[in-house]
């Protein structure tokens, strides 16, 4: 296979250029709001920090009144390539890296799971719907599109309502029981697997109508191609020109949306984890602005952006592998 | 003007084939067509009936908002101390919050909020989306690329987090910035959609021949290309609408945005911070109820454009529906040899 050049240069020109604006959009946020965050710190912890310490502080993140914005915006950068993602104001000033580095593993282990769940469900259902177009399967089209516009928290308090509170199947918050800890044991995991099973079901559900949809759609359109007759006539059986045929052809721009559609994940994880008390990222940024923790909000905002840019990465690369004509047309 | 559009594009509207030749159609019209007739034409993409159902649900969204001052029995936040946490009756068709107050009233009162802030965004979302998406696909090299890689950056951006952060930085955000930032965060699929039709447009005969008579450009992006572009466009404005009342009533829900900013989210931001959940349905049940029908509602008027705007979507389950009454299936393979008994054909289907 001759390596795309052209293709891998302008992916990831457009890559460094969208990493570059968010880094930008986060560096000129906390400056952009009314009233700096150390102050908003000082009036809070009024008369616990001295004059000197308010200064040392104001170095320490970054918002020395005495030097312009400019030489404030290379010492951002420089920070961040040293990996320094500033101290937190609401945890007692430990790093935001360590403090996001706890929060992370939990969003990506649920939220992952579970999109990748949604996925795969929507887009075979949306197959198969496709496949057998105008038999009653169609109603799971209106179905599922009913539990993708309803507002996911209000889906998650019910469920809470319903399947914790009355019915006592799942736990209703939290990621594992109070007072354990963390480890690898079969007891624990079996608690992370049963306070997870009604946030990734109540995702699932949520989520599942666009796969089915844009996948029915996608399948409508390929089913009318020449190569699907020629196949049939071939004498294929169905379930191969469905799935190899098909489905293969109909699932490429389910691939782009997948990619498109994790920023809109990172945003319902932010009300799943407020919902189920999920420990995760999201909850680290709704209590950072509750809390006007400027360098948490900051960094969490970051980390979002870059998981998204990565996922896109791939989704590219793979939209790449799968779709020669993507490799031909971009040079 | 009338003689001007008669003369130009707007034949074309909507019709999947464009008209090309407009010369003949000046001397000889095939059809008196009027402002009416143009204006019909203009909305094709809502006849059909799964958009008019969604826009019949709209429309009552609308009169309820419209009429909120009539229909609500009482104030929105007009309290009754005798009568907490009630369950409905005919006093309080849907009960009453922990303060007395009626949430029958808050909720036509609260439509108010969450269409405005809706239809706002819509439009403020829309009319960047229409610009970047248009001049992106009309013009060609660096000032495409740059557009549409700004499109792709906002694409990209979690737009959430962002609102978050942006709307917490105000004390009391008016309802203007909340859509505009709302708007901001919704904008960049429809341009992306927009520019991909607009270059495909482009290059047809009509455009050409516009291009050819010495047509201004704003002349041929309004009068020959928008009204090409309407489905996508109305399609757009629906999703950016469908994106901004969820949205609003997350935003709200979450306490980001202030109480006094009355829509459905703020019903439920009060039923959970009360411990509605779960003993008083009728505190939280009503209201996501209003925002999922009012999702369904848009959710169909883009299925029918999309069915306007790729026929295959609706023609191959009225196909396959046609065949089976005819006693056809169609995925098997045989379907053409009709004098063949089912079983035979059954048989067919099932062999390798």
């Amino acid at each position: 296979m001759k390596i795309p050049v052209r293709f891998i240069a302008s992916r990831s020109a457009f890559y460094l250029f969208t990493a570059w604006a968010a880094i930008t959009i986060n560096f000129f946020l906390p400056r952009m709001m009314a009233g700096d965050p150390v102050t908003a710190y000082m009036q809070r912890n009024a008369g616990q920090i001295s004059p000197e310490a308010e200064r040392s502080l104001r170095i320490l993140f970054g918002l020395d009144q005495n030097s312009s914005v400019w030489e404030q915006y290379t010492g951002y950068w420089q920070l961040l390539f040293s990996g320094d993602l500033g101290r937190s104001f609401s945890n007692g000033l430990a790093p935001v890296g360590d403090i996001i580095s706890s929060a992370l593993p939990w969003t990506l282990g649920l939220v992952g799971i579970a999109t990748i769940v949604s996925f795969v469900l929507g887009t075979a259902t949306g197959a198969l719907i496709g496949w057998r177009r105008g038999s009653r399967a169609d109603v799971i089209v209106p179905i599922s599109t009913f539990f993708s516009t309803v507002p996911y928290f209000w889906l998650g308090l019910i469920a809470i309502a319903v399947f914790s509170s009355t019915l006592g199947w799942f736990p209703a918050s939290h990621a594992y029981d109070k007072g354990s800890s963390p480890v690898f044991t079969a007891d624990f995991i079996g608690q992370v697997i049963a306070h997870g099973a009604l946030p990734a079901i109540t995702i699932v559900i949520a989520s599942l109508g666009g796969w089915i949809l844009g996948m029915r759609n996608m399948m409508l359109t390929v089913l009318d191609e020449d190569y699907i007759t020629v196949a049939q006539a071939k004498g294929l059986p169905n379930r191969r020109v469905l799935w190899h045929y098909a489905a293969r052809n109909a699932m490429l721009p389910q691939l782009s949306s997948f990619a498109l559609s994790i920023g809109f994940i990172v945003g319902g994880t932010i009300v799943m984890e407020m919902v189920f008390s999920y420990p995760g990222i999201g909850k680290l940024l709704l209590d950072a602005t509750n809390a006007k923790d400027y360098p948490l909000m900051q960094g969490v905002f970051l980390i979002i952006t870059m998981a998204v840019l990565c996922a896109n990465v791939l989704a590219d690369v793979a939209y790449a592998i799968l779709d020669p004509r993507t490799r031909q047309t971009e040079a | 003007m009338t003689t001007a559009e008669n003369l130009a594009g707007p034949a074309s509207v909507g019709s999947p084939e464009p008209e090309t030749g407009r010369s003949p159609a000046a001397t000889t019209p095939p059809r008196e067509k009027t402002f009416w007739s143009q204006l019909a034409s203009a909305f094709a993409m809502f006849r059909n009936p799964k958009s008019l159902t969604g826009l019949v649900i709209l429309g009552a969204f609308v009169a309820v908002a419209l009429l909120g001052d009539f229909l609500a029995p009482y104030g929105a936040l007009e309290k009754d101390f005798t009568a907490l946490r009630q369950a409905p009756s005919w006093t309080h068709l849907l009960g009453t919050t922990h303060m007395g107050e009626d949430i029958l009233s808050q909720i036509i009162y609260g439509t108010r909020g969450v269409l405005i802030v809706g239809f706002l965004a819509g439009i403020i979302g829309t009319a960047i989306a229409v610009v970047m998406g248009v001049v992106a696909g009309y013009t060609r090299g660096w000032r495409s690329e740059s557009l549409s890689a700004v499109t792709n950056v906002f694409l990209v951006i979690p737009g959430l987090p962002l609102i978050i952060i942006v709307a917490s930085q105000f004390e009391n955000p008016p309802l203007i910035l909340i859509a505009a930032v709302l708007a901001a965060t919704g904008w960049a699929w429809g341009a992306r959609v927009l520019r991909a039709q607009t270059m495909s447009l482009r290059n047809r005969d009509f455009i050409q021949a516009a291009r050819a008579n010495g047509e201004p450009l704003h002349r041929i992006i309004l009068v020959e290309m928008l009204p090409n572009l309407m489905a996508i466009i109305a399609s757009s404005f629906v999703g950016t609408v469908t994106a901004a009342v969820l949205g609003l009533t997350t935003l709200a829900f979450i306490g980001v945005i202030p109480i006094t900013n009355l829509n459905w989210g703020t019903i439920l931001f009060w039923a959970q911070q009360n411990g509605a959940f779960p003993d008083f349905w009728w505190w939280y049940v009503p209201a996501g109820l209003c925002i999922a029908i009012l999702g369904v509602a848009l959710s169909l008027i883009n299925f029918g454009i999309d069915e306007y705007v790729n026929p295959r979507l609706r023609s191959a389950g009225e196909r396959a529906r046609a065949m089976k009454k005819k006693g056809l299936d169609v995925n098997a393979t045989m379907t053409v040899v009709r004098t063949v008994e089912t079983p035979a054909r059954r048989q067919a289907g099932n062999t390798k």
